[in-house]
């Protein structure tokens, strides 16, 4: 504490000092001085939420989507379902518009137009990237969906299962192996996102990171700090996700 | 009991089958041959509707099928269906792939399926299988079971869609000779096929398909013994 001091003013005052100092002042009021790495902790504990919250929006999205726009699709010709087509029609529109726009117009537009007159960020932050993220679940779970075979259903079907028994018993836990690893992706992406809600007032880790920044008017290593601590929750993520995917591959000998 | 009026499939602007009629009558085995893109498989996949007649009319057991009022999940519990390519179910034992459908739909519960399943596997001598994955069994033993797996649901008829020609031809006799005991205990069978001998040996009658309409039929001396036309001679030289 002393020595920072010390070595603070000999910096502020201009006078000449070696590199390893200069490092240890900059260090140090980025991440120790007044606790300040409290303020990362605090951001890093809404970046998990926010993460957390839009995963389940965008997997619970994700799969409400991916189900009608599959079950849309492989109708018998001549047997469409109004009701399904105009859900169908609509789920389209959505995936259309959230893919076609960048995810911070989005925000802004949930947060300055929608939301402008609410006061918790990271909840409306976690909703906007939660209907971001289902529009690209649900891309995911048709995709897996879809790259079965269609022999599959075929034989199913053609022992006089339905349409819905199929489906959960054959084709599903034949995509989960296509669709997880693809999901693992996008939680990764999900996570990295929420560093744009800082934009809308949102606290998470950038946000504290510019607090600091704010302060010391040195912005390195408050910049470094949050992409390695991004780093490191990615890995261990990855790692997590290894780990759950390798239990699932295990309980299916093929 | 299937009967099929003027059936007509279209692909687009291809017309692939044109104004089919026919009559299948129980215990038959009819065999129907063609060049590839006659139109074979197309008439097969319509008899349960895995391909929807573009018009016409199919009754199975004076049941319209084309119908959408009809149950087709009922109507296809009563039609088992061989694939070229298997399609056994790979993430499921092959007990369980014998065993889903029947417990499923209501037809037997779990016990009854089972001991049905094992019984059936044993008659074409996969007893031991029972627990394995599809991927385990070799190309004979995996049509071997699909054939199982469809009269797990004790159909009327079975349909045959080239059950051996994805098959290494060492393989292609275990999978016929389960088929002719199958012909020879009354099951109504429809067979796509290029094996001529199976065809000679076991079918009741021979239909030969040529561009979306059937060219010609009898039993097999008729139609191996003395064709009649021009296009069905040029075809059986050439896979004679």
């Amino acid at each position: 504490m002393e020595l920072y001091e010390s070595l603070k003013a000999l910096v502020t005052a201009g006078e000449p000092v070696t590199i390893w100092q200069r490092l240890y002042v900059y260090i140090y009021q980025a991440f120790i001085y007044k606790d300040r790495w409290k303020q990362y902790l605090n951001g890093v504990q809404t970046t998990l939420y926010v993460t957390a919250i839009a995963l389940l929006i965008g997997i619970v999205l994700g799969l409400i989507v991916a189900t009608v726009r599959t079950a849309h699709d492989q109708q018998r010709p001549g047997h469409k379902n109004f009701f399904l087509g105009v859900i169908n029609f609509i789920f389209n529109i959505y995936v259309t518009v959230i893919r076609g726009t960048p995810m911070m117009v989005q925000l802004m537009i949930m947060g300055f137009v929608i939301f402008a007159s609410s006061k918790d960020f990271a909840l409306v932050g976690a909703l906007t990237l939660g209907i971001n993220s289902g529009a690209y679940t649900s891309e995911i779970i048709r995709g897996g969906l879809m790259s079965v075979d269609a022999g599959q259903m075929e034989a199913g079907r053609s022992l006089g299962l339905g349409y819905t028994d199929t489906m959960r018993f054959i084709i599903v836990p034949q995509a989960v192996k296509a669709i997880l690893p693809a999901l693992g992706n996008e939680f990764i992406v999900l996570l990295k996102d929420t560093s744009l809600i800082s934009v809308i007032g949102g606290k998470e880790l950038i946000y504290a990171a510019r607090g600091v920044i704010s302060r010391t008017y040195e912005a390195m290593f408050p910049f470094l700090g949050a992409a390695a601590i991004y780093l490191v929750l990615v890995m261990l993520f990855t790692w997590l996700l290894g780990i759950f995917e390798r239990r699932l591959r295990a309980s299916d000998r093929r | 009991m299937i009967v099929v009026k003027n059936l007509c499939k279209k692909f687009g602007e291809l017309t692939v089958l044109n104004n089919v009629s026919e009559h299948i009558h129980p215990g038959e085995c009819v065999v129907i041959i063609g060049a590839s893109g006659s139109g074979k498989s197309t008439f097969l996949r319509c008899l349960n509707l895995l391909e929807e007649p573009t018009s016409g009319e199919i009754l199975f057991d004076g049941v319209s099928i084309t119908d959408p009022k009809t149950d087709i999940n009922k109507m296809r519990q009563k039609m088992g269906m061989v694939f070229q390519h298997f399609n056994l179910f790979p993430n499921m034992t092959i007990l369980k792939n014998l065993t889903l459908a029947p417990v499923r739909t209501g037809l037997m519960n779990k016990e009854e399926a089972e001991k049905k399943a094992l019984e059936l596997l044993t008659r074409v001598g996969l007893q031991d299988k029972a627990n394995a994955y599809p991927a385990q069994l070799s190309g004979g033993q995996k049509q071997r079971v699909a054939i199982v797996r469809a009269l797990c649901m004790q159909p009327e008829v079975l349909l045959f869609d080239e059950p051996t020609s994805a098959l290494d031809p060492e393989m292609v006799g275990e999978v016929l000779d389960v088929m002719k005991t199958l012909a020879r205990t009354g099951m109504t069978m429809v067979v796509v096929t290029h094996e001529m001998g199976f065809a000679r040996e076991v079918a009741s009658r021979v239909i030969f398909l040529d561009d979306g309409v059937i060219a010609e039929q009898g039993t097999p001396a008729e139609i191996f013994g003395a064709p009649k036309s021009e296009r069905l001679r040029s075809f059986l030289s050439k896979v004679l």
